[in-house]
């Protein structure tokens, strides 16, 4: 890196905000990818003036940069393919307003998810949006990948409650959009337009949400199948009978399997498909609520039912769910694990589509995931190690998700495209969609400096000095 | 030939990191930071490179695995159990053995090493207090906890005039029925707080149970883990399964959390460890096997009970021992449990890491002080003197009037 850019970047965030030994640059070089790439130095910015000065510097330089949170994401969002500056915000953790009146937050990008979560639910107010790393996961990444989560099902995702945003541009620029008001239509839906835009349109320095008061309860109940078709039935005839659960997961006979051993419920053979399903609301209805599923999903070939009575009782049902990652490495040490959607009512199509192609290409694939929504957690387990696996697993990916959208579905629903999932960017989208895709991009980000390498295979390998000497 | 794992004999656990992050959710030097290179994961990934040849101990990287606090949090939440903990004190023997001792090791080996050393450190008064020079050996791991140049403001227990050994014999008849047990007690309790062992052999006692209590017995070596030296965790890795093979006994108790997690830590050393580790049992668990915990509930309630609220010794639950002490605290006549926020949160002391990053010790420590303030408690216990140590410097840091007690102290009491 340039002993003057360097210089520089000191100037803006001070000297101890500047890391550029080899030691800083491995620990900031991955994500949950798994993949590496070595940045040139690493700046932790303290404000949004610091990070406006960082991105004009940059513009100046035509040096990449990297907006980085808890570096959690699954596509590569925050590595740096190209090299440059990691720009990492995690300092930036401030709550700045909890507006009891209005029901909105407004938060710094470093703030933890889960610890907004902690601080609005004291106050009896609700923050639904919960990917599975809302422990470690930050509101700025959840708002540049749109993190989803179980509750979507009924909540909506990470799109649903940012009302406003403060982005500094590509250029520096410091700019704001929407607003206070649940209504507004001034201008462009630029807040939109940056949630999930994966760090690529801007930095995103100040996020403004709206609350919805705290569902009073819960209730939990696990519910085994003998077949993934019933289960699959059972969530269309929850939704049919007009009930929306907070939650509505299900596991298909290849997690069961992994984490029989494991699980504190039994979980029989004859056991081919689980649902856990939550309700939540006023106490009152609850009971009534899970009585009135139980009637529905009756006929659909139900081998047992459990439902929590307490809270130590729920735990112990969701403690089955969350045993499912950690127990996948049996089925093989490498795994690829695609956030497909697809409407809710094609979930058993997708199910068998999936079976089918495991079996003709003879790779374990576990599905589990979000079934009231659609979006299922396909995990394919391989050993890259084998011989030929590669190529193997990108035949695989290739008809998983041509089928995905076949479907009409979508090929992430949660995690984003980053790098890992450019190549098959053009599956979903057509020639003329990508295009305007990339002419926004350019507008807002004329030298290619903020997170080139992602979304558009096309501009991959494409340093920003080759874009502006073009 | 060292009787621990090296850097290498863990690179097929090193590979099974994910990069997940959920690390980040409990670290204790993570969240005080929010720094990546504090973090278990970024530690796994120097370790990596290091096995690759892709970095020397350069010394950033030595200041990166300096921040850790071995606590083991990260691991006990870690989808695939990558055990950071062992893997930097891997990484700490290996600077130690290039590069000789840091700070805190060249103190100890220099102790170990010279006498004369020793006593002109402590005339310069930079140790806590001359009296330690006479009562704690110089192994012990007290020594590496508090050699206190930098050490400015922070609360040290005093050193007891007369310590366990001097108050109890090396074993202490019981009633015949019953199996002997033995008693590991550690270098805090036995210095620092003997009253604590002294509760502690007394409940024993109360309970029939003749207690082994070997003289012979050292540091469990957790400091010297924590400082990266490996030969000083083997001479008294060694120490102490002679001493504790020199009578039969069913259990050995530990009352230090601390400890059981040095113990407990002669496991993955390459020796045969097993009559003692095989018998380590923490105190709240062999109480409530015996049935203690029945007999104190059916107490009558004092009228002039104690609000109480509970810390985590990470040493515990790690181990999973969360609910065993709370229990205990719940029958006891004379307290009124309450639970508290962020209650398994570390304290931050962190073998030695407290004395080479007091600055993030006392930061990490800060982070329990809502949770202490917001229980209304006017006592905090908890199984581990270090804990104890660390709590009250924090409490004493944010002026609060509470006080850290061990729930032995409780215990006692509650018979009083």
């Amino acid at each position: 890196m340039d002993e003057q850019v360097l210089k520089e970047l000191k100037g803006i965030v001070g000297q101890e905000n500047v890391f550029t030994e080899l030691t800083d640059r491995i620990t900031h070089s991955y994500d949950a990818t798994q993949e590496r790439h070595l940045p040139d130095v690493v700046v932790y910015a303290g404000s949004t003036a610091e990070v406006s000065s960082v991105l004009k510097l940059a513009n100046r330089h035509l040096v990449p940069v990297l907006p980085r949170g808890a570096g959690s994401g699954f596509t590569g969002g925050s590595l740096p393919v190209q090299g440059g500056i990691v720009l990492v915000l995690t300092r930036m953790d401030r709550i700045l307003e909890i507006d009891m009146e209005n029901l909105t937050a407004e938060v710094e990008p470093g703030v933890v998810t889960a610890e907004l979560q902690r601080q609005v639910e004291r106050r009896g107010l609700f923050y639904p949006p919960d990917p599975a790393s809302k422990e470690f996961c930050t509101m700025g990444g959840n708002v540049a990948e749109c993190a989803g989560g179980p509750r979507c099902v009924k909540y909506g995702v990470t799109r649903d409650y940012v009302l406003g945003l403060e982005v500094v541009t590509p250029t520096g620029d410091i700019i704001k959009t929407g607003g206070r008001t649940l209504k507004n239509v001034v201008g462009y839906d630029l807040t939109r337009l940056f949630v999930g835009s994966e760090g690529t349109l801007g930095i995103v320095t100040k996020i403004l949400v709206r609350l919805l008061p705290k569902p009073e309860a819960k209730k939990t109940m696990l519910v085994q199948f003998e077949t993934i078709d019933g289960a699959a039935k059972s969530v269309s005839a929850i939704i049919g009978a007009r009930i929306i659960p907070a939650t509505l997961e299900f596991m298909d006979a290849a997690t069961i399997a992994c984490i029989r051993e494991a699980s504190s419920i039994s979980l029989p053979e004859e056991c081919r498909a689980v649902l856990i399903i939550e309700v939540d609301g006023d106490k009152e209805i609850l009971d009534q609520q899970v009585e009135k599923i139980l009637a529905v999903i009756r006929p659909f070939g139900i081998l047992a039912t459990r439902i929590a009575a307490t809270d130590t009782e729920s735990e112990e049902i969701w403690q089955v769910r969350r045993i499912v990652s950690p127990s996948l490495r049996q089925m093989g040490p490498d795994k690829f694990n695609e956030d497909i959607v697809v409407p809710r009512s094609r979930v058993p199509d997708m199910i068998r589509a999936l079976e089918k192609i495991s079996t003709d290409y003879n790779v374990p694939i576990v599905n589990f995931g979000h079934a009231g929504d659609g979006n299922i957690h396909v995990n394919i387990m391989v050993d890259l190690q084998a011989n030929g696996m590669a190529e193997k697993v990108e035949k695989v990916l290739s008809e998983v998700f041509r089928t995905v959208i076949d479907l009409q579905g979508s090929i992430s629903g949660e995690h984003g495209i980053g790098t890992a999932k450019a190549p098959f960017l053009h599956m979903e989208l057509d020639a003329a969609t990508i295009s305007s895709l990339q002419r926004i991009k350019a507008a807002f980000d004329p030298n290619n400096i903020l997170n080139p390498g992602k979304i558009f295979l096309e501009s991959s390998p494409q340093r920003p000095a080759e874009a502006s000497s073009r | 030939m060292s009787m621990h794992k090296s850097l290498k004999d863990f690179e097929k656990v090193i590979r099974e990191c994910v990069k997940c992050g959920v690390c980040q959710a409990y670290c204790p030097a993570y969240l005080a930071t929010r720094r990546e290179g504090a973090v278990a994961r970024g530690k796994i990934a120097l370790a990596a490179a290091l096995l690759d040849g892709g970095i020397g101990l350069e010394e950033r990287l030595q200041q990166d695995i300096g921040m850790c606090l071995m606590c083991g949090s990260c691991m006990h939440k870690c989808p695939n159990t990558v055990p950071t903990h062992e893997i930097v004190g891997a990484i700490r023997r290996e600077i130690t053995d290039k590069q000789g001792m840091s700070l805190v090791g060249k103190g100890v080996s220099a102790l170990l090493g010279s006498r004369v050393l020793m006593k002109t450190l402590a005339k310069s008064g930079a140790f806590l207090s001359p009296l330690l020079f006479e009562k704690i050996p110089e192994t012990s791991g007290l020594r590496l906890r508090f050699p206190a140049p930098s050490m400015k403001g922070r609360t040290v227990p005093k050193i007891a005039f007369r310590n366990l050994f001097d108050r109890f014999p090396e074993f202490i008849e019981g009633r015949a029925d019953k199996p002997v047990v033995g008693f590991f007690a550690g270098c805090s309790i036995t210095y620092a707080y003997p009253e604590i062992g002294e509760a502690m052999i007394t409940v024993l006692q109360r309970m029939g149970y003749p207690v082994f209590l070997p003289k012979a017995q050292q540091c469990c070596g957790i400091p010297a883990l924590s400082a990266g030296n490996g030969r000083l965790v083997d001479e008294l890795a060694l120490a102490n399964l002679e001493a504790f093979r020199k009578r039969d006994v069913q259990y050995i108790i530990t009352a230090c959390a601390s400890c059981n997690g040095g113990i407990g830590a002669y496991r993955s050393m390459k020796v045969d460890s097993k009559d003692l580790t095989g018998k380590l049992i923490d105190f709240s668990v062999f109480l409530q096997k015996e049935g203690l915990f029945e007999e104190l509930a059916g107490m009558e309630k004092r009228q002039d009970r104690v609000k109480v609220t509970y810390h985590d010794p990470c040493h515990l639950k790690t181990q999973g021992i969360t609910r065993e002490p709370r229990e205990l605290l719940k029958a006891l006549p004379n307290v009124d449990f309450v639970e508290m926020e962020n209650a398994s949160s570390c304290c931050g002391l962190g073998g030695t890491f407290s004395v080479d990053h007091y600055e993030c010790s006392r930061a990490i420590g800060a982070k329990k002080i809502p949770g202490l303030q917001e229980s209304g408690a006017s006592l905090v216990a908890t199984a581990c003197p270090g804990c104890i140590m660390q709590l009250q410097d924090s409490i004493n840091h944010a002026g609060l009037k509470m006080k850290a007690v061990h729930i032995l102290d409780l215990l006692a009491a509650a018979w009083r």
